[in-house]
């Protein structure tokens, strides 16, 4: 898959970002081939992609290089939904809709991804960090051990996607009953609410204040 | 004189051992005690069971999800602008500072700024919600310790608040005001010379819960040295707002964070405490009401001149890419982290609310305390049910 970040617009006056383009040369230097893409956005943020078998060691190396704050941990389904948009389409799954899958930045080669989030206390500096979740073995390295706080956030992430995390202490259902079948945030599991009365609101366009003649692209 | 020393500790001793048999007959199988989901104290529908040896708790679970509305997935079937009806309804005492990260992670995709008239009558509302949702979070914390009359002082004062949010928005606690490129309308007449009234009125009201609460003794007793959290447990786990900045963390990513937002034209305080208990906890919150009507005040002073739209087409589409957005919600930090691929919607959005990371710390902290506690703990870290199933 060609990774988006070679592909985002690139402007006219690059804008120069020193403290990030420092911090991520000192990241990639202490992780050293466990990377395999990393992005960096200036003034906005910095994105790496890990191999799986390094997610911990990952996790390890960036709390001892600062990056003490747990932000979040998720996942990520990069199926396009087979319901559409709208998820209108009562009769199920359509078979001509384009399901290709088109990762996000700093690229991947799996359907699922997990992110995290960690941050530099008392700063703005945080870094996002993904690692592809191979379809065969569904799971990667639990976080918990590093991060306390990374406990819920892989339960949720393992209700919701049916990722396993190996290590974790407790991998019960947060909100689901225990005999829930599926899991809700896959794309390929339909929003039943949507497929029972088709959503009324998406037609739905509101005229904004001072734009009612022409319907002009943003300058 | 040896001798007395001697008997003494003779007597010592055998005290001592009548403590161990009266111990040893009284010991009590443990016990689980289930609380909630429908108690006064889960703000909401929180379950905690915890399992007791005499009245220490030795584990405890927080049970949550009897809330779970699907935020995550639904998003994925609306528009973009559609999504602040529904994160409106996360933290819903403070609803407005719930749509503000959204927008801001949407116009970052879309490379589109708010005017600064826009953006300060943003962070005027931000900053209403966080006085409206924090005082009801100081009357409700006499209700848990048995102290009637904060609540009806926290009732009293917050309609205020509310009617000023109303006046601008049409919405008392969903107010859906919040647009990609600004907001839906401008300020009302009189909102101005009214806010500054209210403001009055609330630091008169943080005033009155400071000495009916803050100096009661039976309040400092239940509350000092109950519940402390070291500074680095408290970063492991995530918490944040007055949570982290009672464990004598000097973090604020209103000051901390460069967003178009508002709050860097002002001058206020980072409040900390060096304790990390519970009063401290209750402490900071109250004394960050205080800066906010102070914010709220030189806010009003300055609003800029201008429109409160940027021009954006009608039918908005997100570019490609990634974002995360996150600021100083009244609970804590409160982020998106959306993912576009080019349609009028979001792909993917991860909503990191303040609260789920607040009260995984409660299994850590509610260990070895006392069953009271338990109580005084919860409301001190102060949770909305919705911030943490979403």
């Amino acid at each position: 898959m060609f990774p988006l970040s070679s592909t985002t617009d690139t402007p006219t006056e690059a804008p120069r970002d020193t403290v990030r383009e420092a911090e991520l040369a000192r990241v990639l230097e202490a992780l050293g081939a466990n990377v395999v893409d990393s992005l960096l956005k200036p003034n906005d943020d910095m994105w790496i992609r890990v191999t799986a078998e390094t997610w911990r060691a990952t996790a390890e190396t960036l709390k001892s290089l600062g990056y003490t704050y747990f932000g979040f941990l998720s996942a990520i389904d990069w199926l396009p939904s087979p319901f559409g948009k709208s998820e209108d389409d009562a009769s199920g799954p359509s078979e001509d809709r384009d399901s290709t899958i088109k990762q996000g930045y700093t690229g991947g080669d799996t359907r699922f991804q997990v992110f995290a989030r960690l941050v530099q206390p008392f700063t703005t500096i945080g870094i996002n960090i993904k690692v592809d979740v191979d379809d065969a073995v569904m799971a990667v390295d639990s976080w918990s051990s590093v991060f306390a706080g990374a406990n819920w956030h892989e339960r949720e992430a393992h209700e919701m996607f049916g990722i396993g995390f190996n290590g974790h202490p407790d991998l019960r259902n947060m909100y689901l009953p225990t005999d829930f079948e599926g899991h809700p945030m896959r794309k390929d599991f339909p929003l039943l609410a949507r497929i029972v009365k088709p959503w009324p609101g998406i037609v739905d366009v509101e005229p904004l204040p001072g734009d009612d003649e022409e319907e002009g692209e943003a300058s | 004189m040896t001798m007395l020393g001697d008997r003494q500790q003779l007597a010592y001793i055998a005290a001592q051992a009548a403590d161990a048999r009266v111990n040893v007959e009284l010991e009590t199988e443990g016990m689980t005690l289930n609380i909630g989901p429908q108690h006064p104290a889960t703000h909401g529908t929180l379950r905690i069971i915890a399992r007791l040896d005499g009245e220490q708790v030795v584990w405890a679970e927080p049970s949550a999800g009897y809330m779970h509305r699907g935020y995550e997935k639904l998003t994925e079937v609306r528009t973009f602008p559609q999504v602040t009806a529904l994160v409106n309804r996360i933290d819903w005492l403070g609803s407005f500072a719930n749509e503000v990260p959204f927008i801001l992670a949407a116009e970052k995709l879309m490379g589109v700024e708010a005017p600064s008239r826009a953006q300060h009558i943003r962070t005027i509302l931000f900053e209403l919600s966080r006085i409206a949702n924090v005082s009801l979070f100081l009357g409700d914390l006499g209700v848990q310790l048995g102290a009637i009359t904060p609540v009806f002082f926290a009732f009293r004062d917050r309609e205020y608040v509310l009617n000023l949010i109303e006046a601008a928005t049409g919405g008392r606690f969903h107010p859906n005001f919040d647009r990609i490129g600004g907001l839906k309308d401008d300020l009302p007449a009189g909102f101005v010379e009214e806010t500054r009234v209210v403001m009055k009125k609330l630091r008169t009201f943080c005033d009155q819960i400071e000495d009916l609460l803050f100096g009661n003794e039976i309040f400092q007793s239940r509350t000092r040295g109950i519940g402390v959290i070291p500074k680095d447990v408290a970063l492991q786990y995530g918490l944040s707002g007055a949570n982290l900045r009672a464990s004598g963390v000097d973090w604020d990513l209103r000051r901390d964070q460069d967003i178009p937002m508002a709050w860097n034209k002002t001058e206020f305080k980072v409040i900390t405490h060096p304790d990390g208990d519970s009063f401290a906890r209750c402490w900071v919150r109250l004394q960050e009401v205080r800066e906010s009507t102070k914010i709220v005040d030189q806010l009003l002073d300055t609003i800029p001149a201008g429109p409160v739209m940027a021009k954006v087409p009608k039918i908005i589409k997100v570019p490609e890419g990634e974002a995360w957005v996150s600021t100083e919600n009244p609970l804590g930090e409160m982020g998106y982290y959306v993912v576009s691929q080019g349609d009028q919607g979001p792909f993917r959005v991860k909503i990191r609310s303040a609260s789920f990371n607040n009260i995984s710390i409660v299994p850590w902290l509610l260990k070895g305390v006392y069953v009271p506690d338990i109580i005084t703990i919860l409301a001190s870290l102060y949770f909305i049910l919705g911030d943490i199933d979403r």
